[in-house]
């Protein structure tokens, strides 16, 4: 067999081993969280045989083993089980709050990705000078800026401030007034629903597409700078300076091509964090995705809900990590072309 | 006279350096060198490491490495001064009118690419060919240069072909835009001797055919004779002699010259092997676990006490692993080793404290052999007080003894790694091996990383402490010079086999074995026509191209 199908082979056994792994960590961490879901559906007021009642009929009252195979051979089969505080089909809810988190992260790591590795290209072109300097401030000050509060800063200047300013700027002709009015606007609550279409979706989550970008630039900007940096260094880069190639040339043509496996790692690191560590943005933006979804059943006591999130996110990390393994061992020359 | 091609002069170059706990300085490391090239013509640059020949030869693509800068002179390439013209202009000469060919090519190609793109890359970027011609003139260069299938080996990645191989490919890459001047800087220095000679006929060959005029720079008087028309001898950063090869290598004027040329002037007389050996080494065979051949073959050699026994042979050959086996590192799959009458197990881990002790070892790059962070003081003090258990000023006169046994000062002890010259690390090296009183030291290549007169300094060292603490060195190296100066017996290795063993006398003595000819007709002689001699009387062809 080719080493390279070996290696991939390897490794996504390994993922699928370990997703096994983080499921019974979910399992285990649902299961000794405090609370009970009985007492939360009925309220403090209610007798110890009707709690007793309702925990048998939500199966809840079973040895934790059982409970965890009968929830795993359900998840196998596409079965994530009902929501026990609104009796509704996990799987249902959960699809629809995927896919609009999936939207949001798409557009944002479109945006972010190839942004972030220019810029690191650009830094790199003109390190220690003022272009580098510059990237590098800005990215840094916005990774250093919570989440929430660039949040209601965009809403603050672009969604609020910005229709004023254009409406008193009296001089425009009045139809390029109105133009830039309509068009020109960001909205602060991100609206979702199946009515719109695709251009009325991303008009309406560009603020929140604006603070992801933000907030993921800097660490796969520096990485993709550090990493560039590194290679940099190699002996081959001095053979193709003596060839007289521009510093672009090389940056792209020499340094690039063998800089790719930490980039990759760090890009999906990020993306992964663009569909996991949304919460806060979704809930500045009202945004109906997965990590509302999430927190509002944690909330509840949950627990089939929670697990599902659990499940899904793992599912998630896992599966990028998996990719960036896999892309940084294609990438490698000697694997590639054994001898 | 025709106009040179190269025109040097007064080219002064600095550097910034940044002293450990001290503030950055500017040095200059080559101080107002002159020289001329006419086309076609060959100049060999030589000089120990430091003494500014990669530099000079840099600087004639108007480059500097690292933090280097030139701060002075011209330098001329076809009648401009290049040192003039701005960064376009520079980037026009590079890869189209000079090319470079480094001393590791292994590390000169982008592994991510074929050779192919990189071999024809400049000369596609600068528009001397198109691609098309590019390709067919680099097939042509693959084939003038003796690489194997010349049509398809550019198709291949640098990992897929022999560092000797990369060697003529990297020649390739230099010569295929047609450039008016080829820098070489120790193109043959990072390869095995068997093989280094046939890359040097291959480079000589290419040379001629296609007229270009080369710098070659290297350490190797022996080398530089046999491709050179001139000569520039330099010593730390400035001209010391210059003249034609002939002149050079047969009438040197300057003592420094001199000295290079007759170096290695070490006489030593073979031991007679005494009755009990403190070192005996049977039917080793071992292998690296997950590999399926064997490294080592029915290794079976002696050593006898307060004498050296070389182990000699390519990389590859086995010569370390066997190191390897007889420290321990690697246990072997079969066979014993006595020492000092006793057996050794085969694993480090269950070895007594006094095994440990009496077997020490100096390595190859005493850079790496040294945590940077200690000072000479506690390296050397480490092995007293583990073996020892020395401690306060007993230590301290200890260290002193050591340190005046290798021939360094009173200011040493408390010196970081850092501030000591390559000679000197590898003499901290020694005492700190001798600080154990071993009976017996391996010593792995530990002369390869230095320039000749110190390698000298320190084989003197290591026979003077021989005849003082009466201790045994296995002794390997690929250099048949060291061999010859130090050894009292002989182990040639090939293949993981020893193709030949016994005392020096018997082993350099013909008849040869084809292999043993190979290498000893292999090491470069310093007198003018000995490649072209050498390579028209060999029996056997080397294994490395």
């Amino acid at each position: 067999m080719h080493p390279i199908l070996k290696l991939v082979a390897q490794r996504l056994a390994l993922g699928l081993l370990l997703l096994f792994a983080a499921s019974i960590l979910i399992f285990v961490g649902t299961a000794i969280l405090p609370g009970d879901v009985a007492q939360s559906i009925l309220g403090q007021s209610a007798t110890p045989e009707a709690l007793a009642n309702l925990r048998a009929e939500l199966g809840v009252d079973q040895p934790a083993i059982t409970r965890y195979f009968s929830w795993l051979g359900g998840v196998l089969q596409g079965d994530l089980g009902t929501a026990l505080t609104n009796g509704r089909d996990i799987a249902e809810s959960l699809s629809t709050r995927l896919g609009n988190t999936l939207f949001l992260a798409f557009w944002a790591a479109l945006i972010a990705v190839p942004l972030a590795i220019t810029l690191g290209l650009l830094a790199v072109r003109y390190k220690d000078r003022w272009p580098d300097k510059l990237i590098s401030a800005i990215t840094l000050t916005t990774i250093s800026i919570p989440e929430f509060m660039i949040g209601y800063l965009l809403i603050f200047f672009l969604s609020i401030q910005l229709p004023l300013l254009i409406g008193g700027m009296e001089f425009l002709p009045d139809g390029l007034q109105s133009w830039l009015l309509s068009n020109l606007r960001f909205s602060s609550v991100a609206l979702m629903n199946d009515s719109m279409t695709l251009i009325e979706k991303i008009k309406s989550i560009t603020l929140p597409i604006m603070v992801l970008t933000l907030v993921v630039l800097a660490h796969m900007m520096r990485m993709t700078r550090a990493a560039i940096l590194n290679v940099m260094q190699s002996a081959y880069i001095e053979t193709a300076e003596l060839k007289g190639l521009g510093m672009l040339k090389i940056i792209r043509k020499h340094a690039f091509p063998n800089a790719i496996a930490p980039i990759v790692n760090v890009v999906m690191l990020n993306l992964a964090y663009l569909v996991v560590g949304v919460v806060v943005v979704e809930v500045v933006f009202a945004y109906p995705g997965m990590g509302q979804y999430l927190v509002d059943h944690v909330s509840k006591r949950d627990v089939p809900v929670v697990q599902a999130c659990g499940l899904i996110f793992a599912a998630v990390y896992i599966g990028l990590n998996l990719i960036a393994d896999i892309v940084s061992i294609l990438a490698n020359p000697r694997l590639r072309h054994p001898k | 006279m025709t106009d040179p091609l190269l025109k040097v002069r007064g080219l002064k170059i600095g550097a910034t350096i940044y002293p450990p706990g001290e503030k950055s300085r500017d040095i200059e490391i080559v101080h107002g060198v002159d020289f001329d090239l006419e086309p076609g013509k060959v100049l060999g640059l030589i000089g120990e490491s430091g003494a500014g020949k990669s530099t000079i030869g840099l600087a004639s693509m108007a480059y500097g490495r690292g933090g280097v800068e030139i701060t002075g002179g011209t330098v001329e390439v076809n009648g401009r001064d290049i040192l003039q013209s701005g960064l376009r202009d520079v980037r026009r000469l590079r890869g189209a009118e000079v090319t470079y060919v480094s001393q590791s090519a292994a590390a000169s190609f982008n592994p991510a690419k074929q050779i192919m793109e990189q071999v024809t890359e400049a000369a596609i970027f600068q528009n001397k060919f198109s691609k098309a011609e590019a390709e067919a003139r680099a097939v042509e260069l693959f084939r003038k240069l003796g690489l194997p299938d010349p049509e398809n080996i550019g198709a291949r990645y640098p990992h897929q072909v022999s560092g000797g191989q990369l060697q003529r490919c990297m020649t390739a890459l230099a010569l295929c835009p047609e450039p008016d001047l080829v820098v070489f800087d120790e193109p043959t220095t990072a390869l095995d001797v068997t093989t280094q000679i046939d890359v040097l006929a291959a480079i000589k060959e290419a040379i001629r055919d296609t007229g270009v005029a080369a710098l070659y720079i290297t350490h190797d008087l022996a080398v530089v004779a046999q491709v050179s028309d001139h000569i520039m001898v330099l010593q730390q950063g400035a001209m010391v002699e210059y003249g034609t090869t002939d002149q050079i290598i047969n009438d040197p004027q300057e003592d420094y010259t001199k000295a290079l040329v007759s170096v290695r002037s070490i006489t030593h007389e073979e031991k007679k092997p005494t009755a009990t050996p403190v070192l005996k080494v049977e039917n080793i065979t071992a292998r690296y676990s997950g590999t399926n051949f064997d490294v080592l073959k029915d290794i079976n050699v002696e050593l006898h006490p307060g004498q050296t026994l070389a182990v000699v042979g390519e990389s590859g050959s086995g010569k370390s692993t066997l190191a390897r086996v007889i420290t321990g590192l690697l246990p072997p799959s079969q066979g014993s080793i006595t020492f000092d009458g006793r057996p050794l197990t085969p694993d480090l881990a269950t070895r007594p404290l006094e095994d440990l002790r009496e077997l020490q070892m100096i390595y190859q790059m005493a850079d790496t052999a040294m945590n940077p962070r200690q000072t000479v003081g506690t390296i050397i003090g480490r092995p007293l007080e583990f073996y020892f258990g020395l401690k306060g000023a007993e230590k301290q006169r200890r260290i002193q003894e050591l340190l005046d046994e290798i021939e360094l000062g009173e200011g040493f002890q408390d010196r970081y790694p850092a501030e000591l010259s390559g000679g000197q690390k590898q003499r901290v090296c020694i005492a700190r091996a001798l600080a154990a009183k071993p009976k017996m030291i391996i010593c792995d290549e530990v002369t390869s990383a230095l320039d000749p007169l110190v390698a000298d300094g320190i084989l003197k060292l290591l026979l003077e402490l021989q005849k003082i603490e009466d201790v045994a060195y296995l002794f390997i190296t690929h250099d048949l010079a060291t061999v010859r100066a130090i050894a009292d017996s002989i182990a040639v290795m090939y293949q993981g086999s020893v193709v030949r063993y016994g005392p020096k006398s018997q082993v350099l003595s013909p008849p040869f074995d084809d292999y043993t000819d190979l290498l000893l007709s292999s090491v470069p002689e310093m007198k003018l026509g000995w490649l072209e001699d050498v390579l028209a009387h060999r029996k056997m062809e080397s294994a490395g191209n």
